[in-house]
């Protein structure tokens, strides 16, 4: 029955990106602007600073927000990532992941709140929410390429895409989740919708919205390797490069780092919702 | 009971449907279609139907119904919490529901304020920052915030706490924030939501006390729901009985008690005991002589008064009505065959013979009227004399509450054994 496809949705695909690229680079290049500008400035920064000022800064973050023995832990995972001699692929990693995080709460933080706030807003957001968790990346990394052109910008705006869903989520759920006899009580004191919204409901709904902090990092890093495919640097690298030479200690030395920087994240972002 | 007789709120004709198209509902009602038959055609839900009353200023003013009766949504109405299908709320004379957002939030901030059942403290604010956020909201500044938030607190007797969290806190002291946050904006209005129906039997009476202790010092309009009638008789200087959204009743305890309009308010008062609630003053009757005595009186003068009168006793007052004494015939005759001079009056008083305070319930006086030979006689709070309880106007009020539950009780068997 179905022996030949009559919708050509492959052809009108390609038609729309190739239109898309040939009319409209300019507003690509001008959403890639401030992500290449933050990237740029967050990876030459990591990569000038000496070490031992990141390996404390981030001991320092990980006594803070848990104690004494995550602070142990960051140390000697950082000390022994430099030792495998991936420093600057990990700061460039690191660079990558932050820069995707911060974006991803820019735009995933408020889109959650008008999520929370509008239940036919929730309903158009969710399925693009679920489209953009479940896409497989491979589909968007060449219409990526094509409009942004390879190397790291190209990388977080993949990551971006992949990793946003979380934190949009996890604030929609938070806001929901506080008591609306909270909000009422604001309301029947005098609150604005603003003062609700800022002095009630973010406050409580602020360790739910870490925890989604915490995965949409979790899932950047996750994308390190996939981004390395159109070209990002960073831990990712070594690992492509291993696999196509089928160098497995080189591979092996790349995902190391990622798991251990994984790790360090993961605890600090966790112990940070938690405290709240 | 003295009272001032300033209309504070008035709510005139208020309506709310709860459903996507509520004019319809509201044509039906219109039509004199009621709750069920409105809910059974449309699907929707009328939650407060036609109701009108007035809350006069510095009254405590208790709306009372059982779950779905509609008084949780009247009370949010009055703040606009919920948005009134129809209707007005008038405060001061100024129309609530007419209010555009700012100048309700204007309201809300300076007006009227709300205490909450489930306490809806904010967990992540100190019990003083909890007792501070109206002023807050109203844009205080720090220092006046402060002081004002730890006089609140100091109120229902919580400064030690200030800097405590909520959730450290037991439900009774909890409640005693939420109190402290609606008196610390001084609003003209506390709106009060179930406000203790969540705390212990033991706890509640203490905060219905401590309510009307704090209305003693400070008067305040309080509109109180509830769904318990001893908390509604405790407190409430009136009451309104709600049933299905619909106002049946507005009066004094004594007057519902006494006059109850329909079954649903006459079962509401079912196991009350009514000498707890009808007071000296609402069964006072002035049917025994009074002697006015503006020097000293005198014996003959009262002999004379009791004989013409055709009873046994008679009550001496001075000339601003103020209660002194009771005389017997059979004892001013017996002072006068002993040879006593014919003045003054009071050495034929009865000894120990007192009043009773007009505010007395009818449990309080029972000693005096079982006792006394007399008609007991009851004074207001400036001891002026307002006449006698008898002990037959005593049975009979005492029999016709009783009546009244005994014929409740035929119908209810009646119906059960349909």
């Amino acid at each position: 029955m179905f022996e030949e496809g009559v919708i050509p949705l492959d052809i009108w695909v390609s038609r729309f990106v190739d239109w898309l690229v040939n009319n409209h680079r300019d507003v690509f290049q001008a959403i890639k602007w401030p992500i290449e500008q933050t990237l740029n400035g967050l990876d030459t920064g990591l990569n000038a600073l000496h070490p031992v000022i990141v390996i404390a800064a981030v001991a320092i973050a990980a006594w803070r927000f848990s104690g004494f023995g995550l602070a142990i832990f960051s140390v000697v995972s950082m000390v022994f990532i430099g030792l495998l001699g991936m420093w600057a692929d990990t700061m460039t990693t690191l660079a990558m992941v932050l820069s995707s995080v911060l974006f991803c709460c820019l735009a995933g933080i408020p889109l959650g709140i008008l999520a929370a706030r509008s239940e036919r807003f929730d309903s158009v957001l969710r399925p693009v929410l679920d489209a953009m968790q479940t896409t497989p990346a491979f589909v968007y990394l060449v219409p990526i390429v094509m409009l942004f052109s390879v190397g790291n910008v190209a990388g977080v705006l993949a990551t971006i895409v992949f990793a946003m869903p979380p934190i949009t989520r996890l604030t929609n759920l938070g806001i929901r989740q506080v008591h609306p006899e909270l909000v009422e009580a604001a309301q029947a004191f005098g609150a604005t919708e603003w003062q609700v919204l800022v002095r009630v409901q973010i406050p409580l709904a602020l360790p739910t919205i870490l925890a989604g902090l915490n995965q949409t990092i979790m899932m950047a890093l996750s994308m390190v390797v996939i981004a390395a495919l159109i070209g990002a640097g960073g831990l990712g690298s070594p690992v492509i490069l291993g696999l196509n030479t089928l160098d497995i200690g080189l591979a092996v030395v790349g995902g190391l780092g990622i798991v251990l920087i994984a790790m360090v994240l993961d605890r600090i972002t966790q112990s940070m919702a938690q405290k709240k | 009971m003295k009272r001032d007789k300033m209309d504070k709120i008035v709510v005139e004709n208020l309506f709310k449907i709860f459903g996507p198209q509520p004019e319809k509902a509201m044509e039906l009602i219109k039509k004199g279609h009621d709750k069920e038959s409105i809910h059974e055609k449309t699907g929707m839900t009328v939650g407060v139907n036609d109701a009108s009353f007035t809350v006069q200023a510095g009254e405590i003013f208790v709306v009372m119904g059982l779950s779905g009766s509609g008084k949780s949504t009247i009370v949010r109405m009055l703040n606009r919490l919920i948005e009134p299908t129809a209707g007005r709320v008038l405060v001061d004379g100024k129309n609530v529901t007419a209010m555009k957002p700012d100048e309700l939030v204007r309201f809300r901030l300076h007006t009227m304020s709300m205490v909450f059942q489930s306490f809806a403290l904010m967990p992540h604010m100190t019990v003083l920052e909890n007792a501070a956020f109206g002023l807050e909201l109203a844009k205080v500044d720090k220092d006046k915030r402060k002081e004002r938030a730890i006089q609140a607190l100091e109120q229902v007797g919580l400064e030690g706490w200030a800097d405590s969290y909520p959730k450290e806190l037991s439900g009774g002291m909890q409640q005693r924030v939420g109190l402290a946050r609606g008196l610390a904006v001084d609003p003209d209005v506390l709106l009060m939501d179930e406000a203790f129906s969540a705390l212990d039997p033991l706890i509640r009476t203490e905060m219905q006390d401590e309510l009307v202790k704090l209305q003693e010092k400070h008067k305040r309009t309080i509109v109180f729901i509830s769904h318990d009638l001893d908390e509604a008789l405790r407190i409430g200087d009136r009451i309104a009985i709600m049933e299905g959204g619909r106002i049946v009743q507005v009066g004094t305890p004594e007057e519902i008690l006494q006059n109850p309009a329909d079954d649903y308010v006459r079962a509401f008062f079912r196991g009350v005991d009514p000498t707890n609630v009808i007071s000296a003053g609402d069964i006072v009757r002035d049917t025994y002589p009074t002697i006015l005595i503006t020097k000293t009186g005198s014996l003959r003068a009262a002999h004379e008064l009791l004989s013409s009168s055709d009873r046994d006793f008679a009550y001496a007052i001075d000339a601003q009505r103020r209660f002194l004494g009771i005389v017997s015939s059979e004892g001013i005759q017996q002072a006068l065959e002993n040879g006593a001079k014919d003045t003054p009056l009071s050495q034929a008083f009865i000894k120990d013979a007192h009043a009773v305070q007009i505010d007395d319930s009818m449990q309080d006086i029972l000693p005096e009227v079982a006792s006394w030979s007399f008609p007991v006689p009851v004074v207001n709070e400036e001891n002026v004399y307002k006449g006698v309880v008898s002990k037959n106007r005593f049975l009979r009020t005492l029999h016709r509450t009783e009546q009244d539950r005994a014929e409740e009780d035929e119908a209810l068997e009646a119906r059960q054994e349909n």
